[in-house]
């Protein structure tokens, strides 16, 4: 992929659903442990079976994200990692599967009005910002729909079926549902009204939904592959990166073994 | 449904291009319904007079405002205190932390989590929850438990819980950040009280209501006793909650002037300042668009003051308006100078200030011949310093001269 666009995200992740393959999108963030092994890691993950990276631009104050992924961003802060560095490890990686930035508002919004061009230049395909509900703020929403990227906008189990619709025409490539109440990091069970949630948001939107928030192991991701068509990983694996890309891959490794047994 | 009137009833979530709901989609329908819970007391006689009666009985309002004769000498026009020091537990934090809490029984929710720096606002918070029988988390960063240790007991004597917050720099900036973490995963049976005039919209207007009495009674007070407006009303100014409360009464008096002294820590050229207003530029924290103080990356830089109540390097967005339109100043007094106003309230007027008021008092005597003979100067003291004097005791007790 040379140029990421909006396109190429919601093409491949249309794909993966006609295929009946779902999808296994992992979350690392750049710059962490170290730039050398997260460039490592980065490589890895698409011969690991990832269909899509999210790609965390740190932030020093994630108020979204539970322990693992606030020290994985403070750890990649004090190395030097910024938005621009992110786009270079993609540029340097050049995967074919598609990437996606995951980031705050304000480390964004700072990398100047051109950024998601640049981004895009760099074989991005598309950005979610925690921070920037919708209907938080039209003008940089605004922003963000206008560029080459897709929009990824999260529905939490606390959104009604009226903002779902919402953010379902608001967003593209995918749905990025947070499973449970809380921020980012492994928990030991699923939320029990998580296939509730799923079928009101399936009912408002054609978008895929991909769910994330506290899976962390394959049964975890089978179990919601089995409801949704594509699960995200996240703390689990980036916990794991801080000692070794090797188990962070082998992981991964077992998270897309798990997703395969799902039958669509 | 909200009715069309009442919906453009709800008032923006803006203040000029600042403040908004920048928070994860989780908090949403919670920021909607305290947005609309606090529009429906605002008209509700009941919880008004149940408000009103608690201010007067529990938090001792209204305090007085007193006129400061040995210091209004050294300034060279009348200086007048207002006394929120003299509020239950020591601050004007109170005034908010009741009204808030009256407002989570009222949306049924009685778990109530907190934020706190110098620990003022965790008292507060801790002190009406141990009234009502409500839980109460307060989180406080580790370094400020440190600076604030009388305080974190005062908590505990209470029945909060203090959760000490080891992330980031330890401070008030990630304590604010650890208690939206704790919102976000019990959103649904737990209440948010922050301590300020900052996070998402409905927080900066309503915390900022919630202290509107200090400027009411100031005005009503200064036409009475002292029989004219002031000239200058002067507060300090970390996020800004009791600069908003004096302030917001004086804003339709254009010729009152309105002055919010934030600090400069160690030198606003050093780096190691909480100067957010004069030196900041604008970014999204904690849920509201405001100045920040940052680097050219969009990270927060930390911030620094003698006084863990100023050290936060976001500021409520109202107050980056009023900077904006020109209707506040923002100046900014150091740390040494902070301590200098310590010593200038406690010799001149018997009243040992908290080192957040200090900064206000040393910049009001740093500028003395700014103002007539007849013009006088209104200083929130917004709260004692019984819980600095641990900072106090590390340096040498200051001589005026």
């Amino acid at each position: 992929m040379t140029s990421g666009t909006a396109t190429q995200l919601t093409m491949h992740m249309d794909a993966l659903r006609t295929s009946g393959r779902k999808a296994l999108v992992a979350y690392i963030t750049a710059g962490h442990p170290d730039r050398a092994r997260s460039a490592e890691l980065l490589k890895g993950l698409e011969a690991a079976g990832v269909d899509c990276v999210e790609l965390g631009v740190p932030f020093s104050d994630p108020l979204a994200d539970g322990p693992v992924i606030q020290r994985s961003s403070q750890i990649a802060l004090e190395q030097g990692m910024n938005f621009d560095g992110a786009l270079q490890m993609v540029r340097d990686a050049a995967l074919t599967i598609p990437v996606v930035l995951f980031s705050y508002l304000n480390p964004v919004m700072n990398a100047g009005p051109d950024a998601l061009q640049r981004a895009a230049d760099a074989g991005v395909s598309g950005i979610l910002i925690t921070d920037l509900p919708v209907g938080a703020d039209p003008e940089r929403e605004a922003w963000l729909g206008a560029s080459p990227l897709a929009y990824v906008r999260l529905v939490a189990p606390t959104t009604p079926a009226s903002r779902m619709a919402e953010i379902g025409r608001n967003g593209s490539g995918f749905v990025y549902l947070i499973s449970r109440l809380g921020v980012t990091g492994a928990q030991d069970s699923l939320a029990g009204d998580l296939p509730e949630t799923i079928e009101r948001l399936r009912s408002v939107t054609t978008l895929p939904i991909c769910v994330g928030f506290g899976i962390s192991t394959a049964d975890q991701a089978a179990l919601v592959g089995e409801m949704a068509d594509g699960v995200v990983v996240g703390s689990a694996i980036v916990k794991l990166a801080e000692t070794s890309v090797d188990a962070a891959l082998a992981l991964v490794r077992a998270l897309r073994a798990g997703l395969d047994t799902c039958e669509d | 449904m909200a009715t069309m009137q009442e919906v453009a009833a709800i008032p923006s979530d803006r203040f000029g291009p600042f403040g908004g709901r920048y928070v994860p989609e989780t908090l949403i329908p919670a920021l909607d319904e305290l947005t609309a819970a606090y529009e429906a007391i605002k008209t509700d006689a009941a919880f008004q007079a149940e408000l009103n009666g608690l201010l007067q009985s529990f938090v001792g309002r209204e305090t007085p405002l007193g006129f400061a004769p040995r210091l209004s000498e050294r300034v060279g026009a009348p200086v007048w205190l207002k006394r929120e020091d003299l509020c239950h537990t020591g601050a004007h934090k109170i005034n908010n932390a009741l009204a808030q809490v009256l407002l989570a029984i009222r949306m049924g929710k009685r778990r109530i989590i907190a934020e706190t720096g110098a620990g003022q606002h965790g008292v507060a918070t801790a002190t009406v929850c141990a009234k009502f029988g409500l839980e109460c988390v307060v989180y406080m960063g580790e370094e400020d438990m440190h600076r604030q240790s009388l305080n974190v007991f005062r908590m505990q004597l209470l029945g909060a819980r203090v959760v000490p917050v080891t992330g980031g720099t330890r401070t008030l900036k990630d304590a604010t950040s650890e208690a939206i973490r704790d919102w976000v995963t019990n959103v649904e049976r737990s209440h948010y009280i922050i301590g300020s005039v900052v996070g998402p919209a409905p927080y900066p207007r309503m915390v900022r209501d919630f202290h509107a009495c200090i400027g009411h009674e100031s005005r009503e007070q200064m036409l009475r006793i002292a029989g004219r407006l002031p000239k200058t009303v002067v507060a300090c100014v970390g996020g800004g909650s009791n600069a908003m409360g004096i302030f917001h009464a004086f804003v339709p008096d254009a010729d009152v002037q309105l002055v919010g002294v934030e600090a400069a820590g160690e030198g606003v050229l050093t780096g190691r300042h909480s100067a957010t207003l004069s030196s900041g530029t604008p970014g999204v924290l904690h849920g509201s668009l405001s100045l920040l103080l940052q680097d050219e990356n969009g990270q927060v830089h930390p911030a620094h003051s003698i006084s863990a109540g100023l050290d936060y390097p976001g500021v409520g967005p109202e107050h980056a308006f009023m900077k904006t339109t020109g209707r506040a100043e923002y100046v900014a007094v150091t740390d040494d100078s902070a301590l200098r106003g310590v010593a200038l309230l406690s010799r001149l007027e018997g009243i040992i200030p908290a080192l957040e008021t200090a900064h206000g008092v040393a910049w009001i005597c740093d500028n003395a011949g700014r103002w007539a003979t007849d013009e006088p100067v209104l200083l929130c003291v917004s709260g004692r310093g019984d819980k600095d004097v641990g900072t106090m005791m590390q340096h040498p007790i200051m001589e005026i001269e």
